[in-house]
């Protein structure tokens, strides 16, 4: 069910929801939080759609603002949706002119769910400090997604000089599988001492960034980081051990080969993170992620990193298997 | 068995993305033809590999009588796996697991099967790495358990004092179908395996719910404060199919309702439901908690009347016609086994003292529901007594199980329009909304936990025990005076002797 309303203001809005459960029938509000996407003209549907993907495992009403042209004059366009396509959510779109057009916690109080935890998620552009927005500073969590920006690796600066607890990132996200794997590596008894770590992917991925100074400032052990020359997302990570080398080498979207001294190589199921299940994942738990935090605020400055250019081999195989810059 | 895990630089307890990953290991399966192993257990192998949580160095052996290569039982397995896996197939996750499948034939006395299965598995942590960690999954009947369990130790396969590498056994239930066979069950496992590291599945205890209990009860502060003799008059725990025994013939003749359902799984909903708070999660803690009020659990004086039996007729059920319990196939015309059994049971320690619990198991009932339902006594019910006694009830607490898991919470509240009219109305919470679609099957997370060495959700023999000794004064007071199950329709909510149990404490079954 979808109902549109022209020129309208968040209050009106919460009574047209109020009035659409119950004409539907849907009256128990199992809603676990109030998930407010920010998002730039023209790039809310990818966002929506994870949103509402993400909501089946986390059921929550999403408010979505789209800021339109801030010069324009004052107006306000609602658009609602519940059930059916809406998923496990209440779907509200807001469309924002003139003052409007700023999210802000004003506009949109009124919509928010009682004594919910709110979550707050730009996923395109990044907010001069996201716990200083309107919005942020009322939110549990603030999602950001540096990938998607227009220089990831600054608004990763960005992102660790205004750090506050209860900030995330997508970049981070997308590393959980990776992390994973070398966590489990590790698991068995080291006899030898890991001296550098090697991580491979895109320039433009903060997640190759991020993913090094982590395993830097664990081990102890000095970072080296080779752009590829080509478009492509993380897709290897060495360990250098004095017996050798531990790789972790994922050619494409989906299989990894391990390969560690003196045993046979293994393959892993190491499959790129889609959107939704990286918001899902966030939404898993709605306080501060205190080791993201240590990664920007301690890792990254103190890592030794070294940047080099790499001269990866084209990965063979089918193009449709290529990961996108930001893929981890 | 955590030192590794402690010393690993990468891990950090308040990094609670990173989940565990089983490490390299081996999992030999005993009754692979059996329908666990085809529609949950090797479905669950394929799902945790999709999922990631599989090791690269991991083996799965099959051991069985037929006549089978390594490639028929791959056949088998993929077959499973694209039948009932609840993760999409992929065909590159397949070929992972697909390298490391063998298959050992061989009878479950066989001495020379059980060697080649040893050489099997020292090939494997050659081969591929499995580092001596082996678990033997026996999925098969507990009469074959002796057999299996005396081959893998006299060829060396059960200790791993000589070797590398852990060993773990992984037993299903039934756990004995009385105290002295459980015990003597127990003896044979635990000569070969030591006590820790026998996995009793109960598979109940993987469910998310059922987990969820503890959470309920002591991450929150507004039930646990009404959580005893004061508050709480009675608690009724239910578990009931709607389904006859279709095919199980086999097994559920002669063991009937008591033994499957009441012994295990409600006994251990009951232990989470009313035993005190652990101070850790951890096995030994939640465990013991658990012991102890099953050792608080005391028996009425009167096991008749406290008791019920029943089998179900044939008849009509829900539009179609069903058969009934003697007249399916390979049932004997002249059965007693009982299809439905309630009994009453009473705690005798502080917190519980006077609150009976009724359990109750059973197929061809209503519907399907396992529930907990928690009632409170009545208001005193001055200032409403105008109202007609029966309009409002007692406030209840029912833990939803499966299916629809949640909970639910019963309480009086004014009819809107009228003076003061009262009634009771429910409120919802529904776990299976809260919860990702694909929830992970419960054969997922104990196999996981059995690689990794995990034991809080497996009972111990100790529990075994105790709750055979609930059991058992019943068991044998029903044989003892040929108390013979009597019939109730199906779809119907058990025979009268049923309702008579609770009507005579001046209590009746919740409709779940």
């Amino acid at each position: 069910m979808i109902r549109t309303l022209k020129d309208t203001t968040s209050s009106d809005v919460d009574k047209e929801l109020a009035k659409m459960r119950e004409e539907t029938g849907i009256r128990t509000l199992g809603r676990v939080l109030t998930l407010v996407i920010m998002a730039d003209m023209g790039h809310s549907e990818r966002a929506i759609e994870a949103a509402i993907a993400a909501s089946h495992e986390h059921p929550c009403r999403i408010i979505v603002h789209i800021s339109h042209d801030p010069k324009a004059a004052n107006r306000l366009d609602a658009e609602a949706s519940m059930g059916g396509d809406a998923g496990a959510s209440e779907i509200v779109v807001l469309r924002g002119w003139g003052e409007s057009a700023h999210a802000s916690e004003s506009l949109i109080a009124a919509l928010l769910l009682p004594d919910a935890p709110i979550v707050a998620w730009w996923p395109h552009s990044l907010p001069d400090c996201p716990a200083d927005h309107s919005i942020g500073r009322i939110a549990h969590r603030r999602i950001t997604d540096s990938a998607r920006a227009e220089v990831p690796w600054d608004s990763l600066n960005e992102l660790r000089k205004r750090y506050t607890p209860g900030d995330t990132d997508l970049a981070w996200t997308r590393l959980t599988l990776w992390r994973i794997q070398l966590a489990a590596v590790m698991d068995e008894p080291q006899k030898h001492r890991i001296n550098k770590v090697i991580v491979e992917g895109s320039e433009k991925s903060p997640s190759v960034l991020l993913l090094g100074t982590w395993i830097g400032y664990r081990l102890g052990a000095t970072v080296e980081i080779r752009e590829s020359p080509q478009p492509r997302g993380l897709y290897r990570v060495t360990l250098c051990r004095d017996d050798g080398e531990v790789t972790i080498y994922r050619p494409g979207r989906n299989i990894a080969t391990l390969s560690i001294p003196g045993s046979a190589d293994q393959q892993i199921a190491l499959p790129v993170r889609s959107l939704a299940e990286c918001l899902a994942e966030e939404l898993r738990r709605l306080d501060p992620d205190e080791v993201f935090g240590e990664v920007l605020n301690e890792a990254l400055s103190r890592s030794e990193v070294r940047f080099t250019q790499g001269s990866a081999p084209v990965p063979a195989g089918d193009p449709s298997d290529y990961t996108e810059v930001y893929d981890a | 068995m955590s030192a590794p895990q402690d010393s690993n630089p990468l891990r950090d307890p308040q990094d609670r993305r990173l989940t565990r990953v089983a490490g390299p290991s081996a999992l030999v399966l005993f009754g692979v033809t059996g329908d666990l192993a085809r529609k949950k257990l090797l479905p669950a192998i394929y799902d945790l590999m999709n999922r990631g949580l599989l090791p690269p160095r991991f083996a799965l052996v099959g051991f069985g009588r037929r006549d089978w290569s390594d490639d028929d039982f791959r056949a088998q397995v993929r077959e499973a796996v694209e039948n009932h896996a609840r993760t999409p197939f992929r065909e590159d996750v397949w070929n992972q697991l697909t390298a490391g499948i063998r298959f050992v034939q061989g009878a479950f006395d066989d001495a020379e099967a059980f060697g080649r299965l040893k050489e099997t598995l020292e090939e494997l942590d050659k081969t591929r790495g499995t580092l001596g960690n082996h678990a033997f999954y026996l999925s098969i009947p507990p009469n074959a358990f002796e057999a299996v369990c005396t081959q893998l130790a006299e060829n060396g396969l059960a200790s791993s004092e000589q070797t590398e590498g852990w060993r773990r056994v992984v037993i299903e239930k039934p756990f004995g179908h009385d105290l002295e066979s459980a015990r003597e069950l127990n003896e044979i496992v635990e000569s070969v395996f030591p006590a820790d590291s026998v996995f009793r599945i109960d598979h109940y205890l993987g469910k998310e719910t059922v987990q969820n209990i503890l959470a309920l009860r002591f991450a929150n502060e507004m039930f646990e404060p009404l959580w005893n003799a004061n508050y709480v008059d009675h608690v009724q725990i239910t578990m009931a199919e709607d389904i006859g025994i279709g095919s199980r013939a086999g097994y559920y003749e002669g063991v009937g309702a008591a033994r499957d359902v009441i012994q295990n799984h409600l006994l251990q909903l009951l232990a989470l439901t009313a035993m005190e708070e652990p101070i850790r999660f951890d096995a030994e803690y939640l465990r013991d908690e658990k012991a102890k009020v099953l050792a608080a659990v005391t028996l009425p004086d009167d096991l008749e009347s406290y008791s019920s039996l029943g089998q179900y007729a044939g008849g009509f059920q829900g539009g179609e016609e069903v058969k009934g319990f003697k007249e399916e196939q390979d049932i004997p015309s002249d059965s007693r086994t009982e299809t439905f059994a309630a009994i009453k049971l009473d705690i005798n320690n502080r917190r519980w003292a006077g609150v009976p619990f009724y359990l109750r198991a059973g197929k061809r009932l209503g519907r399907r529901v396992t529930e907990i339902a928690v009632v409170f006594k009545r208001s005193p019910n001055l200032l409403f007594r105008e109202n007609s006694y029966e309009e409002f009830g007692q406030n209840a607490i029912v833990i939803r199980i499966q299916p629809d898991e949640g909970v639910t919470i019963r309480f009086a509240s004014k009819v809107p329009g009228t003076q003061m009219e009262l009634r009771d109305v429910s409120m919802d919470f529904g776990y299976g909304h809260s919860f990702t679609e694909s929830s992970p099957e419960a054969y997922e997370r104990l196999i996981l936990d059995v690689l990794l060495g995990e034991p809080p959700l497996f009972p111990r023999h100790e529990e075994v025990e105790l709750s055979w000794k609930i059991l058992d004064p019943f068991e044998k007071y029903w044989g003892d005076h040929g108390v013979a199950p009597e019939e109730y329709a199906p779809g119907s909510w058990g025979p009268e002797s049923a309702h008579r149990l609770l009507a005579r404490d001046g209590r009746a079954w919740r409709r779940p």
